[in-house]
């Protein structure tokens, strides 16, 4: 359909400088109306050259700015769990790890339910049914991450916070696996971080998921159902590996909005600078420790280091986010047809 | 064998239904926290709603006051975001829609307008930081405007494009069958199929950039007192929101709850009014 679009589009600028009827306006309007076009499409393609200009400038005067830390702490930025404004000694391992393993909980308990929900308003919901409760789903994203992080503070923190004993018993006491579990029962923490998050990217995971499961052609579907298989072998094995590599990207996307969540976040992870396997331990995130400490930064090191850690998180949703862009696209590329 | 091949259909048949009602259990889980959230900002929000709210500005510790500045910084700040940055989106969607349909260059301008758009906000903060609040030497109305410009941009570039993408091209070729040059059949045709659509987009934007905190609170910081003046800091519903649930004061926290209802209100209704009008639309 687009080819032909573009085959019309080539016709009718073909059609325009040599009308069957001859122009009744003079050369010198004809050269104006001209002018006039050029000038229209170098301002609109300029413009649209603007979005590239905006991202390569992120990237390098966060770059810049970083230069500092980067420069004197060389590698080692990378591994040092120090932060230290005083004395001026900054590492970036302990906002990465957090970064990382906060969102990495997020996806553990949203991929489940995004699933489950998707699964719900694709195949099983009435039609009736399933407008308003995608909408209600999609919502959740529309609500300011900040009130995310009040709820998180004075509501969510208090109730996750008494259950935390019983988790310190009990999940607390197994071996390996027992040490994320065993820390002071405060409610706010690595744990809490990852709960919100996971609320805050079902929306945005589950309405991929479901996107992407409609897309699924009804005669795969009824010839898996035609030999007998149930809803869930349909799902299972018919819808999901049809769609694999875009659920796939639906879950980059969820996870490159995690990534760089700041307010809700902020207000729950402790902002502790400090390395702690137990996830009910304070931590610190790379979003929420520039929300925390930037405005504040008193020295060019200190400012420069929060830079630099801004370009850490700037990397990483980047490559997560063309990760998650590319395998997206496939889908529309006729995916699945080879993945049968 | 028939007692075989039983068993493996009962076990079939179970799990069909164990998974499925799983499948029914995450759907009100997830309904669940959005009820509990909304409840919570009602709640909470409701009993510290007043007259004083709209009237009085940001008040000191322990005294009674509102939170009128900083309704005014943030609608001038929405305000000027949504003058930078929409002429900019419709241009340039205008560009991939109009000029440059199915080039390879739009294909690439869209992959990274989409890379834009969920870049994590703070990171622009500190981009507009850079490049404009240490040139200036101070923290300003100005450069929060500016990256709430940047983050209403991709939106509405992109409902732009796939809103004149959608307009009939029988419409065009009747505007230039008449002679019209491109740009005028693009703005007096094109524009007009697609008004109600872009309007959508930059309904969805302005909910997107009005409950936005985090690039605001290096940009342009905030401000105890009334001001309108945006070359200095200015006050705004978010970090006014994020400084005073963080205090220990029950005064300020209220205001904070206050102003989280009508922050949530605000996108909310802003999104349902462009779900509506897409709605509106769609049976074409």
């Amino acid at each position: 359909m687009d080819d032909t679009r573009d085959a019309e589009l080539g016709m009718w600028k073909a059609a325009v400088p040599s009308p069957a009827v001859p122009y009744r306006i003079s050369p010198a309007r004809s050269r104006h109306l001209h002018a006039m076009d050029r000038g229209f499409r170098w301002l609109t393609g300029g413009l649209a050259f603007l979005v590239l200009l905006l991202l390569v400038g992120v990237a390098l005067s966060l770059f810049l700015r970083g230069w500092e830390a980067f420069h004197h702490f060389g590698f080692a930025f990378f591994w040092s769990d120090a932060w230290d404004p005083v004395t001026e000694n900054f590492g970036a391992l302990v906002p990465i790890y957090g970064t990382l393993v906060s969102s990495l909980i997020a996806l553990l308990i949203a991929v489940p339910i995004s699933f489950g929900i998707a699964l719900f308003i694709s195949e099983l919901a009435p039609e009736w049914l399933r407008q308003p409760v995608g909408s209600a789903i999609e919502l959740l994203a529309g609500i300011p991450s900040i009130i995310f992080g009040m709820w998180g503070l004075f509501v969510f923190a208090p109730v996750l916070g008494s259950t935390e004993p019983w988790l310190n018993d009990h999940l607390g006491a197994l071996p390996g696996i027992g040490a994320l579990f065993r820390g002071p029962p405060m409610g706010i923490g690595m744990l809490t971080a990852g709960i919100i998050l996971a609320i805050m990217v079902i929306p945005f995971i589950s309405a991929i998921m479901r996107d992407v499961f409609l897309v699924v052609p009804a005669m795969l579907k009824e010839s898996a159902y035609g030999l007998g298989a149930t809803t869930w072998e349909v799902a299972r094995h018919v819808v999901l590996p049809y769609t694999r590599t875009a659920v796939v990207g639906g879950v980059f996307l969820g996870l490159g909005r995690a990534l760089g969540e700041t307010m809700a976040v902020t207000f729950v992870i402790g902002n502790a600078h400090d390395l702690h396997i137990s996830l009910l331990d304070a931590g610190n995130s790379i979003a929420a420790a520039l929300a925390n400490e930037f405005a504040e930064a008193f020295s060019p090191m200190y400012k420069s280091a929060l830079m630099a850690l801004g370009f850490i998180l700037f990397i990483i949703t980047f490559v997560v986010l063309v990760l998650a862009k590319l395998m997206l696209w496939r889908l529309g590329q006729g995916q699945g047809k080879a993945g049968l | 064998m028939s007692a075989t091949m039983n068993v493996r259909y009962l076990r079939r048949r179970f799990w069909n239904i164990f998974n499925l009602g799983m499948a029914v259990a995450m759907t009100l889980f997830g309904l669940f926290w959005l009820v509990w959230i909304l409840w919570t900002t009602l709640s909470y929000g409701a009993t510290a709603l007043n007259l004083e709210l709209f009237t009085g500005d940001t008040p000191a510790p322990g005294s009674i006051g509102g939170l009128r500045n900083a309704f005014v910084g943030s609608l001038l700040m929405i305000g000027m975001a949504v003058l930078i940055g929409t002429p900019v989106g419709i241009l340039a969607g205008t560009y991939l829609a109009e000029f440059a349909q199915g080039s390879r260059l739009a294909g690439v301008i869209r992959f990274f307008n989409d890379i834009l758009l969920s870049a994590p906000s703070i990171v622009i903060g500190l981009f507009v930081y850079a490049v404009v609040v240490v040139p200036m030497g101070n923290f300003s109305g100005l450069a929060g405007a500016l990256s709430l410009a940047i983050l209403l941009l991709p939106v509405v570039l992109r409902t732009t494009d796939e809103m004149l993408g959608m307009v009939p091209g029988t419409m065009r070729e009747a505007a230039l069958a008449l002679g019209a040059p491109h740009w005028k059949m693009i703005v007096q045709v094109s524009y007009r199929a697609a008004r109600s659509g872009i309007l959508t987009g930059v309904l969805l934007a302005v909910a997107r950039i009005s409950g936005e905190t985090a690039p605001l609170l290096f940009t342009a910081l905030s401000n105890q007192f009334f001001s309108t003046n945006l070359d200095k800091p200015i006050a705004n519903v978010p970090v006014v929101i994020f400084q005073f649930a963080m205090s220990p004061y029950p005064e300020w926290q209220h205001l904070a709850w206050a102003g989280a209802l009508i922050a949530a209100m605000a996108v909310l209704v802003l999104s349902l009014v462009s779900r509506f009008l897409i709605k509106d639309r769609s049976p074409r």
